[in-house]
């Protein structure tokens, strides 16, 4: 059989992605593209029509994100996509909304926006990526930043305590934590998968290689390195206490589902009080009426993808 | 197309400024709010709390003014006409979300109940020192509108003319009121909702395949798309192109800016509203806005009973700046007299178009009360020696 003969596999991937914007602008060895190519296998896996998905970043490398992902997307201000992910998703419940971002933006700038996201338990799916630096600005130290590690802004090591981040989560009140690390592709794509299906807000922490501003200033050698390393040093241990989750250079770095709770949505409880003081007054809240929208008056339901 | 009835409070009533502005807004199709309080802004959104869930709409209060000036975003391009409503140091903190509404074109409107700053500054006493702030307040440029009412039944009106200007010029809207404004109690009266005209989202008509989502129409003003249709829509406070795919360079910047600018300053004399009154024959022309355009009528009724004549120029709409008027007024007339409750704001555009062709006074006040009328009194009769 000659080459022109075989039958290319599709892509999956190739599908969900702005293939026009190719090349991405991430580094050789960074971690990001190794979790977008998981997400989009999440949601195919999901089944959750595209349209009904929209992604949306906030400032940073991982805040490019949105630009690449074939659906409705949001390049948003830095540490601001969950409150923007908040409006959106309250105006437009029946759509499926990630919060894809960094740790920068969404534990440094953003993590009063986090922590209120997680109390009110929007139903938000937020992805964190944790390189452990800022990296679109040069290698900044930030909160994830182990105390040790040499950045620009420290150069003579840090010394601040860093962020549990799971921890965090959870004592906000999210729903479902997970950290995997972007060596762990099976588990995270099922992570992700289990984070679009369940109610409220999810958060993933996924520990990734920033060769280029972190790993080569902190040992870590080239992002492959830094992949054996994930691979020898993380321990998967569900449902394990989030207090003991604190990643310290060196040690074992925790891995696995570590909360999956149920507990009432924003709009469950908006629903349920206003519904229990209005009675008949209140009409069930379920999104912004789509009067206005010329599509949803001419019945051209779904456009074809 | 006419307001929704359900949202139209229809009849009479006996309310303050914030109360209108939240009828206004209802009256408008607006059935999303996030807000923080603050005072004196907060009745609106206390109103607004109690009034959205009979009307199928959403309030929500966020944990500060940066998260509740961008989930009115959020939620905008979720298809909801929507409101923020701040006074002066809530204001200062939203300006980061006036920029990426200016640069993503999102349509939405922001009431800036006015006290006297900087910082916490009078928080319970009115000031106008917020309107260089409003117009230039957030990096880079761009174009805004801005809205003064003087009673609240403007701001009852005039929240609803701010939300049809936002959807028209997919531009972030603001209502500028006071505290006095905010706070005063008079008559309002809400007509029936086949009155009141009110504009609908600028949807495209064209397919997914063809459509490019900032492609600008022939007023400069693209339309938008519903999310959730396959549109696959990239919205990004970066500098972007046609498609919305960020680029990086300065002809793009250029391109972008122009138009973000133009939009409103080429359609300027179609937004422009301001009232005029015995301007024919005046030697001073009075320009105000807001509360001081009704304490400046007691400044003009002392001064025309020492002979003067004196004109009024009341600005509605206060940005874009009606430039072109002053500078026709100012061949005509000896002076100009600008009272507002700040060092001098306004006053600046007024000397800028008067270009010397007439003299200019400021009647400064720091804000915590109105003006003594007399001394807008004095400051015409010595205008016009």
């Amino acid at each position: 059989m000659s080459m022109a003969e075989m039958e290319v596999p599709r892509n999956v991937v190739e599908e969900y992605l702005c293939m026009d914007r190719m090349p991405h602008m991430w580094c050789s060895g960074c971690g990001i593209g190794t979790t977008v190519n998981c997400f989009v296998r999440a949601i195919e896996r999901s089944k959750i029509p595209r349209n009904k998905i929209a992604v949306v970043s906030g400032i940073g490398c991982t805040g490019r994100v949105a630009g690449y992902i074939a659906t409705d997307s949001f390049h948003t201000t830095h540490g601001r996509a969950i409150p923007f992910a908040t409006g959106l998703k309250l105006a437009r419940p029946e759509m499926t909304v990630i919060v894809y971002s960094g740790d920068g933006d969404l534990i440094a700038i953003g993590g009063n926006h986090l922590i209120h996201g997680a109390r009110r338990n929007i139903d938000l799916k937020i992805i964190c990526i944790n390189n452990f630096t800022y990296a679109m600005t040069g290698g900044q130290a930030g909160p994830t930043t182990p105390p040790g590690s040499i950045s620009t802004t420290a150069p003579y090591g840090g010394f601040e305590q860093e962020f549990n981040l799971p921890y965090l989560a959870e004592s906000s009140g999210a729903v479902y934590v997970a950290r995997w690390t972007s060596f762990h592709v099976t588990q995270l794509t099922r992570a992700m998968a289990e984070c679009l299906k369940k109610k409220g807000m999810t958060f993933l922490e996924i520990i990734t290689p920033c060769p280029t501003l972190y790993g080569r200033r902190n040992r870590q050698g080239t992002g492959v390195d830094t992949m054996k390393m994930y691979r020898e040093m993380s321990v998967v241990k569900h449902g394990a206490d989030t207090k003991e989750a604190a990643i310290v250079p060196g040690k074992e770095i925790l891995v696995g589902r570590f909360v999956d709770i149920d507990r009432p949505t924003f709009l469950d409880g908006y629903n349920k009080q206003m519904k229990s003081r209005l009675g008949e007054r209140f009409p069930e809240y379920r999104g912004i009426s789509e009067e206005s929208d010329p599509l949803e008056q001419h019945g051209e339901n779904e456009i074809e993808q | 197309m006419k307001a929704d009835p359900a949202g139209v409070l229809t009849g009479a009533h006996f309310i303050d400024g914030d109360h209108a502005c939240c009828e206004g807004a209802l009256a408008a199709g607006c059935r999303f709010s996030a807000g923080y309080p603050i005072t004196p802004s907060t009745e609106v959104v206390e109103r607004i709390a109690a009034r959205f869930p009979h009307v199928g709409g959403m309030f929500i209060q966020m944990e500060d003014e940066l998260a509740a000036s961008i989930a009115i975003l959020g939620a905008a391009w979720g298809g909801a006409k929507v409101l923020t409503v701040t006074s002066g140091p809530g204001f200062s903190l939203m300006m980061e979300h006036i920029g990426f509404a200016a640069m993503t074109e999102t349509p939405c409107v922001f009431v800036d109940v006015q006290r006297a700053g900087p910082s916490t500054g009078l928080p319970t006493l009115p000031a106008q020192a917020d309107m260089m702030q409003v117009r230039w307040g957030s990096h880079g440029d761009y174009g805004i509108i801005a809205l003064s009412p003087n009673s609240p039944q403007e701001c009852f009106n005039l929240t609803i003319e701010a939300f049809n200007l936002a959807e028209t010029y997919r531009v972030p809207t603001f209502l500028m009121m006071d505290e006095s404004v905010g706070h005063m109690t008079e008559r309002v009266v809400i007509p029936a909702a086949d009155e009141i005209e009110v504009v609908p989202r600028r949807y495209t008509s064209k397919p997914s395949g063809e459509y490019l989502p900032y492609e600008p129409e022939e007023d400069l003003v693209p339309a938008m798309v519903p999310v959730g249709r396959g549109y696959n829509v990239h919205v990004t406070g970066l500098t972007h192109d046609e498609r919305g795919y960020p680029v990086m360079n300065a002809a793009a910047q250029d391109r972008l800016i122009r138009r973000l600018v133009d939009k409103i300053r080429k359609n300027a004399r179609r937004i422009a509203r301001y009232e005029e009154s015995r301007i024919e024959g005046a030697d001073v022309v009075v320009v105000s806005y807001g509360i001081t355009s009704r304490v400046a009528m007691e400044g003009i009724r002392l001064a025309r009973e020492n002979g003067i004549k004196v004109g009024i120029l009341r600005l509605v709409v206060v940005w874009p700046f009606p430039g072109w008027r002053i500078a026709e007024l100012s061949g005509q007339i000896k002076a100009f007299v600008v009272p507002e409750l700040n060092m001098g704001q306004m006053v600046l555009e007024v000397e800028r178009y008067a270009a010397g062709r007439a003299k200019t006074h400021c009647v400064p006040h720091a804000g915590g009360t109105v003006h003594d009328p007399k001394e807008i009194a004095t400051v015409i009769e010595e205008a016009v020696k």
